[in-house]
């Protein structure tokens, strides 16, 4: 048990708990702050795991802007435990037994596989150097294509929340 | 090992714009699962080919782009959605099936 390995369990946990309890709050705006924990969380996987770019692009991008635009659309809507819909609890209990089967597919299936350790701390792959040159050699087009489709969805949320003036 | 939290991501689909947030939580583990999956080959990868080893976290990086604009979108839509019925429940969309 290396401290790494101590981290990463409590960081699970941490992410584990936070999402669980995203899904049970009955008040939007616990919801939106248990998600930023997770996404802190997972931040703290990345640097685990010596992705630093993605972990801050990942704080930048989730934890800054779109839990920001989530917070201001839920209290633009004002919206709060009262006015929450809740469905009733035997399409609730079915939710849950469809997510608990699938999730015991999913072990199952990874129980399988052969265990290979994930390189920890060491190796250059998510450094800025490394995927700054990968994203700007091999990925160029799609890189510029993702430009051309935040234009198109920016116009379209304009657009779409302008209609009815 | 990183799974549990994606399963919990896809465990999830109740309310009303919580599953927007759900949806963002699902694309999250992913991300995680992909980043973790090209650490995991890393080592015998990267003695072939270095640029290999780093297309996962460039996938990644496109995953959150798409994510990005996907939510404004669909915030926005959520809004006018509002404006209109003043209420967030999905259940008032089965009425768009007559």
């Amino acid at each position: 048990m290396g401290i790494t390995t101590i981290v990463f369990f409590i960081l699970s946990a941490i992410a584990v708990m936070s999402a669980i309890m995203m899904v049970v709050s009955k008040s939007p705006v616990h919801s939106v702050l248990w998600l930023i924990a997770v996404f802190f969380t997972i931040s703290g996987h990345y640097i685990l795991m010596n992705a630093q770019f993605l972990a801050i692009v990942n704080i930048i991008v989730y934890a800054g802007a779109i839990m920001v635009l989530f917070l201001f659309v839920v209290m633009l809507m004002n919206l709060n435990v009262e006015s929450e819909p809740m469905k009733n609890y035997r399409i609730q209990l079915a939710g849950v037994v469809a997510g608990g089967s699938l999730m015991l597919v999913l072990l199952s299936a990874l129980m399988k596989t052969d265990k290979l350790m994930v390189q920890l701390k060491d190796g250059d792959v998510g450094l800025i150097r490394q995927l700054g040159r990968v994203l700007f050699n091999d990925y160029l087009i799609p890189f510029e294509l993702s430009s051309v489709l935040f234009l198109s969805a920016m116009i379209g949320a304009v657009v779409i929340s302008k209609r009815d003036k | 090992m990183l799974f549990s939290i994606g399963i919990i991501g896809v465990l999830i689909r109740r309310n009303a714009i919580i599953l927007f947030m759900c949806i963002e939580l699902m694309l999250n583990s992913v991300n995680l699962l992909l980043v973790a999956f090209s650490k995991m080959h890393a080592n015998g990868v990267a003695h072939a080919n270095p640029s290999l080893a780093s297309d996962a976290q460039v996938f990644v990086f496109f995953i959150m782009v798409v994510a990005a604009a996907e939510v404004s979108v669909g915030l926005a839509i959520i809004v006018m959605m509002y404006r209109n019925i003043h209420s967030v429940d999905i259940n008032f969309l089965n009425r768009l099936k007559n």
